[in-house]
């Protein structure tokens, strides 16, 4: 992914926040952040990089075997699912279907990663 | 691939989870004696080989847990098309003349020398460091080279579109997979599935452990009885050994 791209698009979207009035019919709907609680990382900073940070984190677990990762695919699920319908996907108030739709992104991962929150049993590792 | 930048507050968070692993594996840990948890944040390492020796003597032909257990581990479709995704799957061979009769579990070998990784395009196939063969299915394209390639009949292709995600194994339509070794539960230092299904049927067929050490219970077995690489010919040096054949 190209930096410059990433920055454009950022600006676009602050740009259209600036230009539109409040209440516009295309502005962000709000996200249903899920369990709520602290961020795995600086909200802004994950805005910005989450992709990078989550690609990462990826490459090291499945390739290098490390576990626990702080950037973990399932531990953004596990924290951002809605409590309404326990997931992250489904409705544009979602937390990562949410932002996607608004910003015209589409990602693979959930062909294969669950929406949903990992068991108990599981979130332990 | 630069590492991200790390605050202290991680220290903090890695070892409240290494707590609760090892708590949570304490029971695993007494009774098989053979595995720890690899701290979260370190890397599998060279120093172990995990392996697996299987004693066909110990095999029941009815039985299909270790099947069963790999299934419903990694929420695999109850197969039905020739095709369909298989992990372990028994084989029942006869031994020509005598008559002799031997059930087994087949599944990937985990071979030292995989051909499966020599032919990979995009290097999806790929040997961890602790011997595990696995397919990063996040660079698999779906060409199934590798399929050819192994002599064991080992990997499956996905053709259907994947529902459950209920599984501990994140599966799609389009990628090949295979047995893992249950390496998120290997991490954990839990023995893999269909190991703890022979076991709790009572037949404890199947030995796991590291072969790099030498003071394990699958290196002292092999020591002491004689075993079987399947296609020992081919020089493929598998993780995976057999008794009784
Ligand atoms: C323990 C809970 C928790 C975990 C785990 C977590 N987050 Fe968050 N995240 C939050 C909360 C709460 C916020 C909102 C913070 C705020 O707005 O002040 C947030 C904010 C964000 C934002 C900014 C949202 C916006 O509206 O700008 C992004 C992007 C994000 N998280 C992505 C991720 C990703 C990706 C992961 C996994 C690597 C992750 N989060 C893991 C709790 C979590
Ligand atoms: C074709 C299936 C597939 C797709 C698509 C896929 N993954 Fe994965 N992913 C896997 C498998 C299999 C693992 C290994 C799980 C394990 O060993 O526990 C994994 C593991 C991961 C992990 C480490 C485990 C975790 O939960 O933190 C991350 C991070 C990850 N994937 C990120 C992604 C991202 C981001 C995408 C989308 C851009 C994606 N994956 C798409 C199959 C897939
Ligand atoms: C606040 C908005 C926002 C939220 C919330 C958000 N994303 Fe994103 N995401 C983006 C934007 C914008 C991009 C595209 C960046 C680009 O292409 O320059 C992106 C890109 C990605 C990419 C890379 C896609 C690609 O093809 O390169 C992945 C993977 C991803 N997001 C995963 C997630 C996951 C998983 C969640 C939920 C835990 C999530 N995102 C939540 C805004 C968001």
């Amino acid at each position: 992914m190209k930096p410059l791209c990433l920055l454009g698009r950022i600006l676009l979207v602050i740009g259209c926040c600036l230009v539109l009035p409040a209440g516009a019919h295309d502005a962000m709907p709000p996200l249903d952040i899920g369990q709520g609680g602290k961020c795995v990382d600086d909200p802004g900073f994950m805005r910005l990089n989450h992709m990078k940070l989550l690609l990462q984190q990826r490459d090291e677990t499945v390739r290098l075997g490390v576990r626990g990762g702080r950037y973990s695919l399932a531990g953004c699920v596990d924290c951002h699912a809605s409590k309404v319908n326990h997931s992250v996907l489904g409705t544009d108030r979602n937390f990562c279907q949410g932002c996607h739709t608004y910003a015209a992104v589409k990602i693979d991962c959930f062909e294969c990663h669950s929406s949903h929150p990992r068991p108990a049993m599981e979130s332990r590792r | 691939m630069t590492a991200p930048a790390v605050p202290p507050r991680r220290q903090f968070l890695s070892q409240g989870a290494a707590l609760t692993a090892a708590l949570a594996i304490a029971p695993g840990l007494l009774l098989y004696d053979f595995a720890r948890a690899r701290p979260p944040g370190e890397p599998a390492s060279s120093a172990v080989r995990w392996g697996m020796l299987i004693d066909t003597t110990q095999c029941d032909s009815g039985c299909s847990a270790c099947v069963t257990a790999c299934r419903k581990e990694n929420a695999l479709p109850e197969p039905v098309r020739l095709t369909d995704p298989q992990w372990i799957r028994k084989v029942e061979l006869e031994q020509e003349g005598s008559g002799r009769k031997v059930s087994l579990p087949m599944m990937c070998q985990h071979c030292a020398d995989p051909p499966c990784v020599d032919v990979c395009p995009t290097g999806a196939s790929f040997k961890r460091a602790d011997g595990i063969v696995l397919v990063d299915k996040h660079r698999c394209i779906g060409c199934r080279y590798c399929m050819m390639a192994c002599p064991y009949k080992a990997r499956s292709f996905v053709h259907e579109p994947v529902t459950d995600h209920s599984g501990a194994t994140p599966r799609g339509q389009g990628t090949v997979e295979s047995c893992t070794l249950c390496v998120h539960r290997v991490d954990r230092g839990e023995i893999p599935a269909c190991v703890e299904a022979c076991a709790r049927e009572g037949h404890q067929a199947i030995l796991f452990g590291n072969l790099n050490d030498p003071d394990s219970a699958i290196s002292r077995r092999l020591r002491s009885v004689a075993s079987t690489r399947l296609r020992a010919d081919l020089n493929l040096d598998p993780g995976v050994a057999y008794e009784g054949i």
